[in-house]
């Protein structure tokens, strides 16, 4: 009789450690998800300071082009505008800024005389870190989710995530045409 | 994937770090009580010895847990760097920690035109990460993020924490040890009578000891010492495979690699002692293939070679790898 009571204190005891330790590991992790998912915006953020910087400095240099440096503002302000309308119009205004930048360091290899000025070089530096920082953020933010996915999807915390309302978060899409053009290569 | 892979590296290297401990306190405890048994000839001078012995590794452990990499820095004759003097140093590190979830590191820059880097301190809040001037000229952004990659890796998996307490426990197997065999060359005999005459009946057990205390004074050391090589060179095949997965970009890191192949300056501040830190052994070049047991980094054409793995790649053949160290 006591044996079988032991026993049954034992088990209840396992069982509520198993949820206790469950529910904090998945806590955890959802966190991290929350913490890398705001670094993506303190980058992109970063990159909206960097630009009119940019705008400034090659303003001078190029007369002929002033339609590629009004698209960069423009695309700039639509996704500062963009960034309170939802993740998907965000990624959507982010990604035409970045297309609209990678034009405008192509025209730069044009001009010969804008190439090794020395305030444009830097800037240039600043934004391809900006662009890996956002690009390695959206990967750290990746590899969070699916960590915290399969934290809760696989046995036996699958059984609690349910009930204690664990729910599956989504992964950031890469940009399609990320692959395909080349970056701008420093030295 | 890769905070999969980091966590439960984190946790496989953690667990290592405990048992390395455990293991060389053993060795030490082990080590101080036959010694101590030996000298004395009696069982509190074995327990005395024990506790002194598993003291000073514990204080040594502790001491190199928080000022470690000072000293490692400062061995390394290693300049703290501002964000002013090196951009893109600094721009390329902290794209790292980010994708690696991170806080940034301490830069230091080496002057030195040898090629290497390394990591040190005791958890990702606490690190610091070396470059020599020579690396940080000769390498391409690319390069430069595959080699900081490792070094991140190496932050990240808590390699910083390892390699310090391996250090500092290695080198007190090898102090303690050489102490005795020294003390015993010396003064052994001597010493060994007089106490004979205060142990009535220890004698023939004291002189088993004696042979076996000698016999581990020797061993100890080159075992603990294989241990921490073993480790070691596991350590950087993981660091390499662990930085493409940070960057996803093989090329960068393989062509670093090749580079430091080509690389025939040897480091001016790098000793026996610090070796194990770095990114490639910075005592050992390329075609000095390093006998197995004995190096604390794979040799670079192995490095490479796994590299090649990831992409597809054919390996390089023999030819072309012995050339790369005439290279550039």
């Amino acid at each position: 009789m006591s044996l079988g009571l032991i026993i049954l204190i034992v088990v209840i005891v396992a069982l509520v450690g198993f949820v206790i330790l469950t529910y904090n590991g998945l806590v955890q992790r959802r966190l991290r998800v929350d913490e890398a998912f705001s670094q993506i915006s303190v980058q992109l953020k970063r990159r909206w300071d960097l630009i009119p910087n940019l705008v400034a400095a090659v303003k001078g240099y190029m007369d002929f082009e002033q339609d590629v440096l009004t698209k960069v503002t423009d695309a700039r302000a639509a996704a500062v505008a963009a960034g309170a309308q939802g993740p998907a119009q965000q990624a959507q205004a982010e990604n035409a800024l970045t297309g609209t930048l990678r034009s405008l360091f192509a025209v730069v290899e044009n001009y010969p005389t804008l190439k090794p000025n020395e305030n444009v070089l830097s800037l240039q530096e600043q934004l391809t870190t900006t662009e890996n920082q956002i690009g390695f953020a959206r990967q750290h933010y990746n590899a969070t989710v699916l960590d915290f996915n399969t934290g809760i999807a696989t046995f036996p915390a699958v059984l609690l995530a349910g009930p204690l309302g664990f729910a599956k978060r989504e992964f950031f899409e890469a940009e399609p045409e990320a692959q395909a053009v080349p970056q701008v290569v420093l030295r | 994937m890769a905070s999969t892979t980091f966590y439960s590296e984190k946790s496989a290297n953690l667990r290592n770090s405990v048992f390395l401990v455990v293991i060389v306190m053993f060795v030490l405890g082990v080590l101080g009580a036959a010694i101590g048994y030996a000298l004395t000839g009696s069982r509190t001078g074995a327990i005395g010895a024990i506790v002194i012995a598993v003291i000073l590794g514990a204080l040594s452990s502790i001491g190199s847990y928080f000022v470690g990499d000072k000293l490692v820095l400062a061995a390394s004759s290693a300049k703290p760097v501002s964000e002013e003097q090196a951009p893109q140093l600094y721009n390329v590190i902290r794209e790292l920690t980010i994708a690696a979830g991170i806080p940034m590191p301490a830069v230091y820059v080496i002057q030195d035109d040898a090629m290497n880097a390394f990591a040190t301190g005791r958890d990702p809040a606490h690190s610091s990460i070396a470059i020599t001037t020579g690396l940080l000229n000769v390498m391409n952004r690319e390069e430069l993020q595959g080699v900081l990659g490792h070094e991140l890796s190496h932050v990240r998996n808590y390699d910083i924490r390892f390699s310090l307490l391996v250090g500092v426990l290695v080198g007190g197997v090898a102090m303690l040890s050489g102490f005795f065999l020294r003390y015993t060359f010396w003064f052994g005999g001597g010493r060994r009578s007089n106490n004979d005459n205060n142990n009535s009946g220890g004698g023939g057990l004291q002189i088993i000891i004696f042979v076996i205390a000698i016999v581990l004074a020797v061993l100890a050391p080159i075992f603990t010492r294989f241990v921490q090589l073993a480790v070691s060179r596991q350590r950087e095949y993981l660091a390499d495979a662990s930085s493409v997965e940070l960057t996803r970009n093989p090329h960068g890191l393989e062509s670093a690699l090749a580079k430091l192949a080509g690389d025939k300056v040897v480091m001016k501040e790098a000793n026996k002692a610090t070796q194990h830190l770095y990114f490639h052994n910075p005592l050992m070049k390329l075609n000095e293939n390093p006998s197995a047991l004995f190096s604390t980094h794979p040799p670079l054409v192995d490095r490479i070679n796994r590299l090649r793995q990831l992409t597809g790649e054919a390996p390089l053949d023999p030819d072309t790898a012995g050339s790369l160290g005439a290279a550039s």
